[in-house]
């Protein structure tokens, strides 16, 4: 049976998609077989973040709809064996995605799979309900911003009332904080809601903290996920964040500024 | 305590506005977000078979929803004007 992993957070732009791309490489870089699946119908992205979007040939409501097989659509990650994508159609019919259907692809990739990471589109319709309802897990990716704060407990909202998990009266979805686009530096001058203020208002178990980065940029710009260019800071945190989901014990980084010269002179502490 | 303390104005940062605005504002939407949806409209339908008998405002009326461990409770709060036109 596979773990189903929703990447969410109500407000867009906060780093879904470049979260979905770097925890489901990292999953299977640890050797776990993983897919990843593009929820956001109309408007396709994951393909390109993940550097695949040449190799599209079939989507995802092609396989509802019965136009083509799992293993047609399925594309296999070409830096690692154990990790496919599921690219989202670019239809603009925006009821192509069915509970029914949905239900029915991650039943039969779980039967092969281990983890399936979905890759939830913005804002709280279909696509975004669909993402999260069959959840086991949830990443609420938040920004450290009083519109993503809000956005990220309203989804909480409906994670603990809407998903199947909920409706079925079973155990809840685990949920885990991912703080992405945090600067220490702005933290410490008092511009920036710090991890301990986005925990005081969330009440998440934290999962990692990802630092304001230069190399999610250039991730992006060439179609490899960030998490494989290991000598990054937002690179590191990825890792870091797969490590502790596996059950790994790693302390927390990125959380305090990096002290330059002048900082270790006259800084103190 | 580091020199570069020393230069630090304090005031008021705005990283704790935000704390403390999004605290009220996410409690807020919390209790209203566990409410059961036909509340608006109750309200509205109370506010209309009241006003047959007597003249009070749209905000006369509050309905207020609570949740505990073991009950809910439904506490309705009509302010009735001092002069009532339509009583005989």
């Amino acid at each position: 049976m596979a773990r189903i992993i929703v990447v969410t957070s109500g407000k867009g732009g906060v780093g879904k998609t470049t979260t979905s791309a770097a925890i489901a490489m990292g999953l299977a870089k640890k050797g776990h077989k993983t897919a990843v699946i593009d929820f956001d119908v109309g408007l396709r992205n994951l393909d390109l973040i993940m550097g695949c979007e040449r190799r599209v040939v079939y989507d995802f409501v092609n396989v509802i709809n019965g136009e083509a097989t799992l293993n047609q659509a399925l594309i296999r990650d070409k830096h690692c064996d154990q990790l496919y994508v599921l690219p989202a159609s670019q239809t603009r019919d925006k009821d192509a995605l069915t509970q029914e259907g949905v239900g029915k692809i991650l039943e039969e990739l779980s039967k092969d799979f281990q983890y399936i990471v979905c890759d939830s589109p913005a804002g709280i319709e279909k696509g975004a309900h669909l993402a999260m309802y069959f959840a086991d897990d949830a990443f609420v990716v938040t920004n450290p911003e009083v519109s993503s704060v809000r956005d990220s407990d309203r989804m909480l909202g409906i994670l603990s009332s809407k998903s199947r998990r909920a409706e079925q009266s079973l155990e809840p979805i685990k949920e885990y904080l991912l703080l992405s686009r945090y600067s220490p530096e702005r933290v410490k001058l008092g511009d920036m809601l710090s991890v301990d203020d986005v925990q005081d208002i969330l009440s998440l178990h934290l999962l990692g903290v990802i630092p304001e980065s230069k190399s999610v940029l250039t991730a992006s710009n060439s179609g490899v996920p960030v998490i494989l260019d290991d000598k990054s800071d937002a690179g590191q945190a990825y890792a870091d964040i797969v490590a502790r989901y596996l059950g790994e014990d790693r302390p927390h980084r990125f959380i305090d500024e990096k002290k330059g010269l002048f900082g270790k002179l006259f800084g103190g502490k | 305590m580091s020199l570069l303390n020393y230069f630090k104005i304090n005031k008021t940062s705005s990283a704790s506005l935000a704390k403390e605005r999004l605290q009220i504002l996410v409690a807020h939407e919390r209790t209203s977000r566990n409410q059961p949806s036909y509340l608006p409209q109750l309200q509205q339908e109370i506010l209309e078979v009241i006003r047959k008998y007597v003249n009070v405002g749209q905000d006369a009326i509050t309905v207020n929803f609570e949740q505990d461990d073991n009950q809910e409770t439904l506490e309705l709060n009509i302010v009735l004007p001092d002069y009532h036109p339509k009583s005989f």
